[in-house]
């Protein structure tokens, strides 16, 4: 793995904090009244889950070392979310799928 | 408004603080991840550790690593922030409502580095308004958990054995389907939203053409497409 350049590397950073820290600060201290737009509170309120679902599915089907062992940890983080286990257990439970799947995959 | 006591201020840091805890060790677990996660795209480790610092933001966090990890464009790496932390824009808003009004504007910029959405919604949930005190203590925990788990998860990549660090790559994934799902369960029109999210996702990812887009960017279109689907057909009633 080659080496990342330092310089590079530090004005990401910066770019990131920055633009993520004004995101945060300038509602709060400019804003104090209500977003009146229904169209515009509807697309902060989907947001979220859209950006997050998006950035989950398909990246986590390569996140271990076999598209068969992160279906499986997907299958069970998503089968554990649906029964309502909180953020922790569900991602260790996923992790422990992982392992095991990868455990029967090298005996077989 | 009237001085309060020093001692009023002070229980005041400490509920806080106590208000801090869970939030703090669920940090602790998924700020690991990232650390794991950033070690392993090539970040270096004190890197993956000023990210966390500065940020404070896992989705977004995430959604950087990839961009830093491939060397992307400065821009992508800029609007891929905007668009995944754009809900911050809004729960910035409404806990300008909350705020108690002795908060100074000062206090307000401070405010503002913390406003995550766990601490966001403890502000949101309390019975009282929130002081600059109050929200000091709030936060203290959370972030030195935040940053302290980032380093021993990039710490662990030298230590843990590879098949224990094959399957905690995992770990954030399986978090933040612990984060969408439920919504998606209680909400149909969310479940709407994420569906069609992860349809587009899948297409940015496997349809030829639609795969020369960089993974920032299929983000951003994916989630801003979904989010605009969602408003159009069904607008959140107030």
């Amino acid at each position: 793995m080659e080496t990342m350049n330092v310089g590079r590397l530090i004005l990401y950073i910066a770019g990131m904090s920055v633009t993520t820290y004004l995101i945060r600060a300038v509602p709060l201290a400019a804003v104090r009244k209500k977003i009146s737009s229904r169209f515009l509170r509807s697309f902060l309120y989907y947001i979220p889950y859209a950006v997050l679902s998006a950035m989950v599915f398909p990246a986590i089907l390569y996140a271990t070392s076999s598209v068969l062992s992160a279906a499986v940890g997907c299958a069970a983080a998503v089968i554990c979310a649906l029964a309502g286990l909180q953020l922790l257990p569900v991602a260790l439970i996923s992790c422990a799928a992982v392992y095991v799947t990868e455990l029967i995959v090298g005996l077989v | 408004m009237s001085k309060r006591p020093e001692s009023e201020t002070r229980g005041e840091f400490a509920a806080g603080l106590r208000d801090g805890v869970a939030i703090g060790l669920g940090y602790l677990s998924v700020s690991f991840a990232f650390g794991v996660a950033a070690v392993r795209a090539g970040v270096p480790l004190w890197a993956a550790v000023v990210v966390s610092m500065t940020n404070l933001t896992s989705a977004g966090q995430l959604a950087g690593l990839s961009v830093i990890a491939a060397c992307g464009p400065f821009v992508e790496l800029i609007l891929t922030q905007l668009v995944i932390n754009l809900r911050y824009a809004l729960m910035s808003l409404s806990l300008s409502q909350k705020l108690a009004p002795s908060v100074t504007d000062g206090q307000r910029l401070l405010i503002a580095f913390g406003n995550t959405d766990e601490i966001f919604a403890v502000s949101s949930g309390r019975d009282r308004p929130v002081t600059a005190r109050y929200f000091a203590g709030l936060l203290t925990l959370p972030w030195i958990c935040w940053t302290l788990g980032t380093l021993l998860g990039a710490a662990a990549n030298r230590v843990l054995p590879a098949s224990v660090l094959e399957a905690l790559g995992i770990a954030i994934y399986g978090m933040l389907i612990a984060v969408v799902l439920p919504a998606a369960r209680r909400d149909r029109a969310v479940a709407m939203v994420v569906a069609a999210a992860v349809v587009l996702s899948c297409a940015f990812a496997w349809v030829p053409g639609l795969k020369t887009v960089s993974a920032g960017f299929a983000v951003i279109i994916c989630g801003v497409a979904a989010s605009v689907l969602g408003a159009v057909l069904r607008p959140v009633e107030e």
